[in-house]
């Protein structure tokens, strides 16, 4: 079983989390820390509220699954994972650098806790589909968890899972929309918009929750009303690039890695 | 051929409890016979390629066996990245079997041809990819592809193809089998191409001419010994195949072909382009060149150019 740390605890998790990512990030002039700054929340509460996996048995076949659906947000994936254990120092030292052993998109590693390769959008709930029929025929406990993002939700293979796993009654099958409000060109209301989203959900079979996606009350409130019945979301209302004041709800920090400066600024304000 | 492979593979299903059978909404009366056993192992997984790719690759994750069915375009096309991150990349027990090779669905259209599998699928790491010549060897296939590790590809026909075998040949992955041995032309075929390939030989044997015959069932891994020895003991190959002439058997053995220094031509027959042509399978291969009276014709003038 998960840890059960106290909110107080997911709180100074997340921010060890965002300083490792926007170390990661500067360090490599990666891409989206934005995208990984919406997600640290979700991350750190089901890593260390809700999952059963464990770095000392990350095979065990009776773990749950997990499946990082938005695989742009790595940077956030490998801090958390680091922190739980599944990273070492120096996986985080070979991330994004050439011969190096993490990309900026997961690949499958199931002995550092990464059950699917990603980063091409729209595969990873049709993924945690088919694991969770395959739990459910064999009667296991475990559980699928999949993060995605809004944007990825312009794909038409999530909405062909939606449908199966609500036909098939996957209630094993837990998603996560990460719902920043803001996809690679612009505001998702003005690119293709996606609500009322949760009743879209919900009209696919789908039992549907909304949350605060960076108050870990809501989070954990919502983790503990899953539907037995039906497959589950949560959708996260998050903000892109949360913790750092100049980053929050700004495209840029879709594609931008800080230079120096902002660096040091993103910093000051994390260790406040 | 299709009907031959379900029964073998409706077979196994029944013992396996690993086993899982998913199709696209495609495939009438084909899995009645896997239902009525387990039917918690069968999936229609609705008109969803895409969505079935990948849910192949959740079950496989999950320690499953998993065949997934449709018609060659909607499986492999539609569903193509789905195969080369989730089933290929990942390097996972999923085998896709792709109805409808070639023109096969004739009347139906071009929307409906299996043209340009061959190409795609030879481009995807760790893709084995088979072709059965009869249903013969489509039996066999069912049974060697539920032991295969890793994803696979299997290119069927549909149904009625003639047999080129009257008993289960030593079928292998990767082992080509000789039909026959000459020593004016080689003929390499694949899939439906065989049975052509065995007309051939009855025809140019009337000319006094010997043919070797090898059908090439295994497209990926191509066995690279097999052609070379091929090409060094004969000056004319020709290879067959019901697909575009690019990508396929024939820019295979080209491509090894072009590393070695034998004495050898090659002529690949295949579609060279589609056209405005209309019609069922056989007439649409008479109208491709793809019947033995005009591979006749083309094996006779190039031995003629040679000599």
């Amino acid at each position: 079983m998960a840890d059960g740390y106290s909110v107080e605890n997911c709180l100074s998790i997340s921010n060890r989390v965002r300083r490792s990512i926007l170390d990661l990030v500067h360090r490599t002039k990666s891409p989206h820390i934005g995208s990984s700054f919406s997600t640290v929340e979700i991350l750190v509460a089901l890593y260390f509220n809700r999952l059963n996996v464990s770095p000392d048995d990350p095979l065990n076949p009776e773990r749950d699954r997990f499946i990082l659906s938005k695989g742009h947000a790595c940077s956030a994936l490998y801090a958390v994972l680091a922190e739980r254990g599944f990273l070492s120092k120096e996986d985080l030292e070979l991330f994004a650098v050439d011969g190096g052993r993490l990309e900026q998109h997961p690949n499958m590693d199931l002995g550092r806790g990464i059950e699917v390769s990603t980063g091409s959008l729209g595969h990873g709930l049709s993924i945690g589909a088919g694991m969770a029929l395959a739990a459910k025929v064999d009667k296991k406990k475990y559980g699928i968890y999949v993060l995605l993002s809004d944007g990825e939700l312009n794909e038409g293979s999530v909405w062909e899972a939606l449908m199966f796993a609500g036909h098939h009654r996957l209630s094993n099958l837990v998603a996560f929309v990460d719902f920043n409000k803001i996809q690679a060109l612009g505001f998702t209301k003005d690119i293709i918009d996606l609500e009322p989203l949760d009743e879209k959900w919900r009209s696919f079979g789908w039992h549907a929750q909304t949350a605060d996606g960076h108050d870990f009350e809501e989070i954990f409130a919502a983790l503990n009303s899953l539907s037995t019945e039906k497959p589950n979301v949560v959708i996260l209302h998050t903000i892109k690039g949360r913790g750092v004041s100049f980053m929050e709800n700004k495209l840029l920090w879709h594609y931008r890695a800080p230079d120096d400066r902002e660096y040091a600024d993103a910093l000051k304000e994390l260790l406040k | 051929m299709r009907a031959a492979f379900f029964k073998t593979l409706a077979e196994l299903y029944q013992k396996d409890v690993n086993t899982y059978v998913l199709t696209a909404d495609l495939g009438f009366k084909l899995f009645d016979d896997i239902k009525a056993g387990c039917p918690d192992r069968f999936y229609d997984i609705g008109v969803a390629e895409a969505n079935m790719g990948s849910i192949s690759a959740g079950l496989s994750l999950s320690g499953k066996n998993v065949y997934c069915y449709s018609i060659i375009p909607f499986l492999i096309m539609r569903a193509f990245e789905q195969i080369r991150i989730d089933i290929a990349y990942h390097n996972l027990d999923v085998k896709l079997v792709g109805v409808g090779g070639g023109v096969t669905y004739g009347l139906e259209g071009f929307t409906h041809f299996g043209l340009e599998d061959f190409a795609l699928m030879r481009s995807l790491p760790n893709m084995t990819i088979v072709v059965p010549a009869d249903p013969v060897e489509a039996a066999c296939l069912a049974k060697i592809s539920h032991r295969h590790k890793g994803p696979m590809y299997i290119r069927l026909g549909r149904n009625n193809e003639p047999s080129v075998h009257e008993k289960c040949p030593d079928f292998q992955i990767g082992k080509p089998i000789f039909l026959s041995e000459g020593k004016h032309v080689a003929i390499l075929a694949i899939g439906s191409m065989v049975y052509i390939g065995k007309q051939l030989l009855n025809m140019l044997r009337g000319k006094g001419i010997t043919a070797t015959l090898v059908n090439v069932h295994t497209l990926r891994p191509l066995d690279a010994e097999v052609i070379k020895q091929v090409a060094s003991t004969h000056e004319l190959i020709f290879s067959l195949e019901e697909h575009y002439v690019e990508g396929g058997l024939g820019t295979a053995i080209a491509e090894i072909l072009a590393e070695t220094r034998y004495n050898t031509c090659l002529k690949r027959i295949g579609v060279g382009k589609l056209t405005a042509h209309i019609g069922s399978a056989e007439y649409l291969r008479e109208k491709y060149g793809l019947t033995a009276d005009k591979i006749f014709h083309e094996i006779l003038n190039k031995l003629m150019e040679n000599s």
